[in-house]
């Protein structure tokens, strides 16, 4: 069995409540940190452990909070990035859900780390049940001291809060979440400055993934040595994996970075193979923004290497045979699926979510739904295809955020690997499923 | 649907859970509480925000009309048109579609005789669609106030459309009580 940080105790009834949650060890990081430990002594460990962030980005997470300007004399702030939105992703909303204090012990972790005195949880509106239910253990977390005044006698002071979103794609990017945050619509901000420099109210921030400080109590815990012995290369330690699809068990599942592909999809411990006896057709591995693989070249790499599930090896080969570990959102897709008709439906999310700021990514978006709807229903041409390529093309590195990216990507990578069903479309004038 | 309510503040309890929201944000970053103000001005008017609304938390957090407008506008979850009783989103993004969630849709459509965006002639229902709800493992996914309905499949749609007639079913209550 693999080692489980996120989900070992989520089952046990009554998780979500303090004393449970206590009662299985919660909340001794806070006591170790703050009786123990320094704030930079807490972040060296962070940074030792090789923890990278589970937002989608992967940037180590240690490292971010180094950047954290402590010269300013301005507040500091932490934030929690709990907008979950990109397609195929569905974990944060189980931690939240189910083991709530988790999630609060590592945001007073991290808020002391970086000289936090006030942080806020941003969660996406459509989430307002998990919001409630985090709520209430935060209140939980003030009436045992755990929060407000002088936690432990220690002399810290953290208020936490959480806020909800609206309902956009787009304030899951952190400069748009802190846009977000601070009432108005979430635009994305040009980089620089970072948010660790200038964030929140002007002030330095840090933006965390939910399952990236969720990590922080089981590191301080058991040691940064630990944490870093798990996982593969530079891949370190779990990582939550929402498995959707065309497979036997959807779910979420932590595996141990470095987890052979084919046994994530096939084993029974995992997704248990595909539906219906079916053939697997191709999987998108990190979320919508991800480039599709087909089947061959998610199980091994175009070296014949088997393909495991971590940052390095689901990228090697670059955008050419690879693509990434993102968010951990893995959609699985069946020989029966019509890989033009499930990029349409990402191409309109794409459209949908842009925040219409740049040209490249505001038009680039529209037509690339136009052009898709076209081939789908029958209406396509040859051009179509080749004029698909060139707007992702032009879309790419041309926008503020990387939004652009993540539309253009799944059109590239799914003309690059499945040209022939596009073809198969226009030739004849319909949709072959 | 309503869509002539005559603005009146709101009761003494909302605003004090409106005083206990605008107080987690700094002193002059009141413009902060935006957002949960909307989530509850727009529960409090029969599911939408009408101008008057909006106007009304612009005046809670003194901050200019058009300020609230032209963030309410950004926002999907926000209606700025009237809705019915119970609003019905169908998520349609790629892992739901995977799963069904076109007949899902079309099975609503049937059987409420409205398309997406419309609402029924008695004003008891809304269908809306909506992208990704995070959910996407028991696809297909539908949500209705701040209840998910998930693995729905025609048969237990049936069963929410002939409880919800039953209830007489609001979706838009206030999200924090
Ligand atoms: C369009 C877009 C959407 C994003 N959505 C999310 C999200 O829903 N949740 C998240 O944690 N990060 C999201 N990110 C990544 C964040 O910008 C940021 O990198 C992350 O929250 C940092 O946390 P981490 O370092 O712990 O991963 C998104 C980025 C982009 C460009
Ligand atoms: S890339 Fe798209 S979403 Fe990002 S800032 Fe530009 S228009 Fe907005
Ligand atoms: S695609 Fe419907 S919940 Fe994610």
């Amino acid at each position: 069995m693999a080692t489980q940080i996120l989900l070992k105790n989520i089952d046990v009834p009554g998780l979500a409540g303090f004393q449970v949650y206590r009662n299985l060890g919660g909340y001794t990081a806070v006591e170790k940190a703050l009786k123990t430990l320094t704030p930079d002594e807490v972040t060296d460990e962070v940074k030792k452990s090789g923890l990278k962030g589970r937002g989608g980005a992967g940037f180590p997470t240690g490292m971010k909070w180094g950047f954290i300007d402590k010269q300013s004399g301005k507040d500091r702030y932490l934030v929690c990035n709990y907008d979950e939105s990109e397609p195929g992703t569905f974990k944060d909303r189980h931690i939240g859900t189910l083991n709530p204090h988790q999630l609060i012990e590592g945001m007073i972790l991290g808020s002391y780390a970086l000289g936090a005195k006030t942080a806020y949880i941003y969660i996406r509106g459509e989430l307002f049940y998990v919001l409630n239910i985090i709520e209430k253990a935060i209140q939980e977390a003030y009436n045992n001291g755990y929060l407000g005044q002088n936690i432990l006698g220690s002399g810290y002071s953290l208020d936490l809060y959480c806020h909800p979103g609206a309902g956009a794609y787009i304030c899951g990017e952190e400069t748009a979440l802190l846009e977000s945050l601070e009432g108005k619509r979430g635009n994305p901000r040009i980089k620089p400055p970072f948010p660790a420099i200038v964030g929140l109210y002007g002030c330095p921030t840090v933006v965390n993934n939910v399952e990236t400080i969720a990590t922080l109590p089981w590191i301080i815990n058991n040691g940064s040595d630990a944490y870093a012995a798990i996982g593969v290369g530079n891949s370190k330690g779990t990582k939550l994996i929402s498995a959707c699809g065309h497979i036997n068990k959807p779910g979420i599942y932590e595996i141990e970075l470095g987890l052979p592909v084919e046994e994530f999809i096939f084993s029974d411990e995992y997704c248990g193979g595909i539906r219906d006896g079916n053939k697997l057709k191709a999987v998108v591995a990190g979320g919508s923004s991800v480039p599709i693989l087909p089947a061959e070249l998610i199980l091994k790499t175009a070296a014949g290497q088997p393909r495991l599930m971590s940052y390095e090896s689901l990228s090697e080969g670059g955008f050419q045979t690879g693509t990434m570990l993102g968010s951990g959102g893995f959609i699985v897709m069946d020989h029966t699926t019509c890989i033009v008709k499930n990029l349409l439906t990402f191409a309109r999310f794409y459209r949908h979510e842009s925040c219409g700021q740049c040209s490249p990514c505001r038009e680039g978006t529209s037509w690339m739904e136009k052009i898709l709807t076209r081939i789908e229903n029958g209406q396509g041409t040859t051009k179509d295809i080749d004029l698909l390529v060139d707007i992702s093309k032009h879309v790419e590195g041309n926008t503020i955020c990387p939004l652009g990216d993540a539309a253009a990507w799944p059109v590239a990578s799914a003309i690059r690997h499945f040209r022939e069903e596009f073809e198969e479309h226009i030739k004849l004038q319909k949709c072959p499923f | 649907m309503q869509d002539n309510i005559k603005i009146s503040e709101f009761s003494r309890e909302t605003l004090d859970l409106v005083n206990r929201i605008i107080n987690r944000y700094p002193k002059g970053r009141e413009k902060s509480a935006l957002l949960p103000l909307l989530h509850i001005a727009q529960s409090e008017n029969n599911g939408w925000l009408s101008p008057e609304m909006m106007d009304y938390v612009a005046s809670l957090l003194k901050i200019e009309s058009i300020e609230v407008y032209e963030v309410a506008s950004f926002y999907s979850m926000f209606n700025l048109k009237p809705v019915g009783n119970c609003v019905i989103e169908v998520c349609q993004t790629g892992p739901c579609w995977l799963r069904g969630a076109e007949n899902i849709l079309a099975h609503f459509e049937a059987k409420l005789g409205i398309k997406p965006g419309e609402t029924t002639q008695d004003g008891k229902f809304t269908l809306k669609t909506v992208e990704c709800l995070a959910a996407c493992g028991n696809g297909p996914v539908i949500q209705v106030g701040k209840e998910y309905h998930e693995n729905l499949t025609t048969n237990k749609a049936d069963e929410l459309l002939e409880k919800w007639k039953r209830e007489n079913k609001i979706s838009h209550t206030n999200p924090y009580l």
